[in-house]
């Protein structure tokens, strides 16, 4: 060998070296990319708050709870903003429930006036005045016409005894949770309705967070928090409550197999696998998800693990179902949690994997499609925001912000490693003193262009809050054929955000009624063809976190001048195809007998 | 993370065959960490970061190994680099993972200094990552259960062999320092003891313990020295968590393992060339 190999190969290695080196904070930043500032009409919409303009002047107030959590106070106090949409008066229009969460506060239901306007009548028509002391508080709610009258009965989950309200015709609420037997006391964060066995009835499923027997105001023992940050299966029970069709409903938990003990802060229902049955989703914090297959109405089984959702242990925050590809598979976006330079756990967006039997196998796409950081990730939604023929996403973000140049991260990353011992007692996590934790996070709002990449445009599109968000939910505020955006930030303002979309994009509206079904549809899969492609939505009871969107299916048509087919598969089986059905309007569609 | 020493990997195989080879032990310890805390678990998101790693770490030392001494390098150095990377990042995407790992046996043949290398190469690549690419890289902290019943089998077997490798003395020393500078932190900033010791009972520190604070490649020779530099990796982890840096021993042993090193070879020179004129 000569005497400048060496010499050589050392500076080809150096070379090497420093390229390596130096492409780190590169990769770092390209993984980050954004769309430039000032570029909004490239992405075909734009968002402007007009909450205060519109009425609504709600601002969420979190819990009090005991002394003894005072030093963590805004992390375990950190949940009860939601907003849940319907037209609970039938008058075409869109109406919106918030929940609030301090003792003796009062929950907002903002009716839509079709003119620009919303009032809360929720004073009035009974469904306010829900969080009184010693009752519990609430953390979200659900609407569905469980009694099949026609008209969106809700359910307030809290922490506390849910409450269920049967609505009297559009004109107020009748509280009928213990006639119905609801529980009496669940420490819920996300509850949904649907209906599991097919009689044409919606039950209810209810997910505790924190074990029933804990009483969060006055405990017993400062060893209630989750027994690992991870793998912690020491939370709620949940309830699913069939329906027995005479305004009752029995737990049929047990017998259906749910065994799930986890810390669930989301759930959704949806026919995942094609067999006609809705299966359920549970995001949960501290731990895997889980996925409940729905056997023939009979039994339900976990498959978490088999399907690949459940194996990796994040911090799951929400469920929500999109069909992201145009190509009628749904893909689950699960948020969890990413701090820089902390704990980069990166969301989910689990999609079933071609040529595998449906919901059979998940690939987690979030990285490879660009919508894996989002903060400390809460709520978030599918929905055509720009008309472009393709499901966009919206996410809420943010834990706790309080002090503005100081974080709480550094004593959390301590706590969270230690034994269960050490982590399972409030009394040993480090005192918050007025820290923030991931606070004042910047919101993000994803592109899909449909083949493949997600561009994140919420600066530039005009969503710009950075409050503690918790839901998000869409919904056509104004019947002008495109998605307005809501949010219930925790301890913050509530946002109606009014979407403009660039004109001579088209769009098509449907909106189900069922028969033989429940009458709220819930659980129907409409998949609509035009220009080549089909995009498959279902009707859902809750999406995201504390959420829910209107069940009204919005799909926009981008250049498309026509709808070929509009497929509709009701709850029932029934399947019921119209064609060639009008754009630019709202088709409502009733079950055929 | 903890190398195969040269004398070791030249050296005669033992003439008994059920007799383990210490050169082994080091990669079917990592190898068992591995496999348990996956399959009791689940650590990894997918196999195939890890692969990555192990598959990047192994090419490039065959690659630098054979171009540069003009034969092939004992592979066990970066099976055991590969490994630890993959057992330590925690990304969404996979390039943290193959950038870490070639880092990290690159920085063999390039960070030396008078014919040694300086850095623990796992130590280096992954302090450099999580500096450098904060929002898309964090490391294995709570990833596994917060229960006692893997840890008790870490630092069984974890003792078994570092004390084999005669190197456990290095690992005690670590452990009690953390303690005594965990009264102090506690003391310092009021939280409470026993969330000041918590981060040792976590996985991180375990591989950490086991496997870079013995890394015989880049200590110093004497038992003392080597005692009294593992005690001030944990003064400036101490330091550094006081102002609340998250990966504080990685960075401490990231700094004070070269210090080291390099003050060592000042002595020795200097020595030398004192003997010279004595002579």
């Amino acid at each position: 060998m000569s005497a400048t190999r060496p010499r050589v190969t050392r500076i080809v290695w150096t070379v090497l070296f420093v390229a390596g080196v130096a492409a780190i904070p590169v990769l770092n930043r390209r993984t980050l990319a954004t769309a430039p500032a000032g570029d909004a009409g490239r992405f075909g919409f734009h968002l402007q708050d007009v909450a205060r303009d519109v009425g609504v002047d709600f601002v969420h107030q979190p819990p009090t709870f005991d002394p003894q959590l005072g030093h963590i106070m805004p992390q375990v106090a950190s949940t009860g903003a939601s907003v849940a949409v319907a037209d609970f008066d039938r008058d075409g229009w869109q109406d919106f429930y918030l929940t609030n969460s301090a003792d003796n506060s009062h929950n907002r239901l903002y009716r839509n006036g079709g003119d620009g306007h919303f009032t809360d009548v929720a004073e009035q028509l009974g469904v306010a005045d829900v969080n009184r002391t010693g009752t519990g508080v609430s953390m979200g709610a659900v609407w569905g016409d469980y009694d099949n009258d026609g008209y969106e009965d809700l359910l307030v989950y809290k922490y506390g005894g849910p409450l269920l309200f049967h609505n009297d015709g559009g004109k107020g609420f009748a509280d009928v949770s213990a006639r119905a037997g609801m529980p009496k006391w669940v420490n819920a964060n996300s509850a949904t309705w649907l209906d599991f066995d097919r009689d044409g009835r919606l039950d209810l499923f209810i997910a505790g967070y924190w074990p029933d027997g804990v009483n969060l105001w006055r405990l017993q023992t400062t060893r209630i928090m989750p027994e690992s940050f991870e793998y912690a299966a020491n939370g709620g029970r949940k309830y699913l409550l069939r329906n027995k069709g005479d305004g009752t409903f029995e737990d049929v938990t047990q017998a259906m197999g749910i065994t799930s003990r986890r810390w669930t802060l989301a759930v959704a229902a949806a026919d995942l696998r094609g067999t006609g049955y809705p299966d359920l989703f549970f995001a949960n914090d501290y731990g895997v998800s889980e996925l409940y297959a729905n056997d023939g109405g009979k039994r339900f089984v976990d498959v978490a693990e088999t399907t690949g959702v459940g194996r990796t242990p994040k911090s799951g925050m929400n469920a929500s179902f999109g069909d992201i590809f145009n190509d009628g598979r749904l893909a689950i976006y699960k948020a969890n949690i990413s701090e820089p330079g902390v704990l980069v756990q990166g969301n989910d967006l689990w999609v079933p994997k071609e040529g595998a039997n449906a919901g059979g196998a998940y690939d987690n796409l979030a990285p490879s499609l660009g919508v894996d950081l989002g903060g400390w990730s809460w709520g978030a939604q599918f929905g055509d925001l720009n008309n472009d023929g393709t499901l966009d996403l919206y996410l809420v973000n943010g834990y706790v912000s309080a002090g503005e140049r100081s974080s709480y991260w550094y004593d959390f990353s301590v706590i969270a490693v230690g034994h269960s011992s050490i982590i399972g007692d409030a009394r040993n996590w480090p005192d918050m003193k007025g820290r923030s934790f991931s606070g004042y996070q910047r919101k993000r709002v994803w592109v899909n262009d449909g083949v493949g990449r997600f561009t994140e445009v919420a600066q530039t599109v005009g969503a710009s809050d950075n409050y503690d968000g918790r839901a998000v939910a869409l919904a056509d505020l104004g019947n002008r054929g495109v998605l307005d955006v809501i949010v219930a930030n925790q301890g913050g303002p509530a946002l109606v955000y009014r979407n403009t979309v660039t004109p001579r994009r088209h769009w098509i509206d449907v909106e189900l009624e069922g028969t033989a079904s429940n009458r709220s549809a819930i659980g129907a899969r409409v998949e609509t063809t035009f220009g080549g492609r089909t995009q498959r939505q279902d009707v859902l009871a809750a999406s995201g976190f504390s959420a829910q969107n209107q069940r009204r299916i919005h799909v926009g048509l981008g250049g498309a001048t026509a709808v070929d087919r509009v497929t509709i598969v009701w709850p029932s089986g029934r399947r019921q195809v119209i064609e060639r059905p009008a754009i630019d309007q709202l088709h409502r569609v009733k079950e055929p007998a | 993370m903890t190398e195969v020493t040269g004398a070791a990997a030249a050296g005669p195989l033992p003439k008994q065959w059920l007799r383990l080879d210490n050169r082994f032990l080091p990669p079917l310890l990592i190898t068992s960490i591995l496999l348990t805390a996956h399959l009791s678990f689940g650590i990894l998101e997918g196999w195939e970061r890890t692969g990555l790693a192990i598959v990047t770490a192994f090419a490039t030392e065959m690659a630098l190994g054979r171009i540069t001494y003009g034969k092939w390098p004992y592979a066990a150095s970066a099976y055991i680099t590969g490994i630890s990377v993959g057992i330590l990042l925690r990304s969404p995407f996979l390039w943290p993972y193959a950038l870490c790992a070639f880092i990290s046996i690159a920085s063999k043949y390039v960070l030396r200094f008078r014919g040694r290398h300086l850095w623990n190469p796992s130590n280096l690549g992954v302090s450099l990552v999580l500096f450098l690419a904060p929002d898309t890289v964090s490391l294995l902290s709570v990833q596994w259960g917060n229960v006692v019943a893997p840890m008790v089998v870490i630092w069984l077997l974890g003792s078994v062999i570092v004390w084999r490798v005669g190197r456990f003395y290095l690992s005690a020393t670590y452990v009690a320092s953390f303690l005594l500078f965990s009264f102090i932190r506690a003391a310092v900033t009021g939280v409470p003891w026993v969330a000041a010791v918590a981060p040792i009972t976590g996985p991180m520190y375990q591989l950490f313990i086991f496997f870079m604070v013995t890394d015989p490649k880049v200590t110093v020779r004497p038992m003392w020295a080597q005692c009294l530099v593992v005690f001030i990796v944990a003064f400036v982890e101490l330091i550094l968590r006081l102002n609340e840096v998250v990966y504080a021993p990685f960075y401490a042993l990231c700094f004070v393992g070269p210090s080291a090193l390099l003050v060592e070879m000042w002595r020795d020179a200097r020595r030398a060339k004192m003997q010279v004129r004595a002579a």
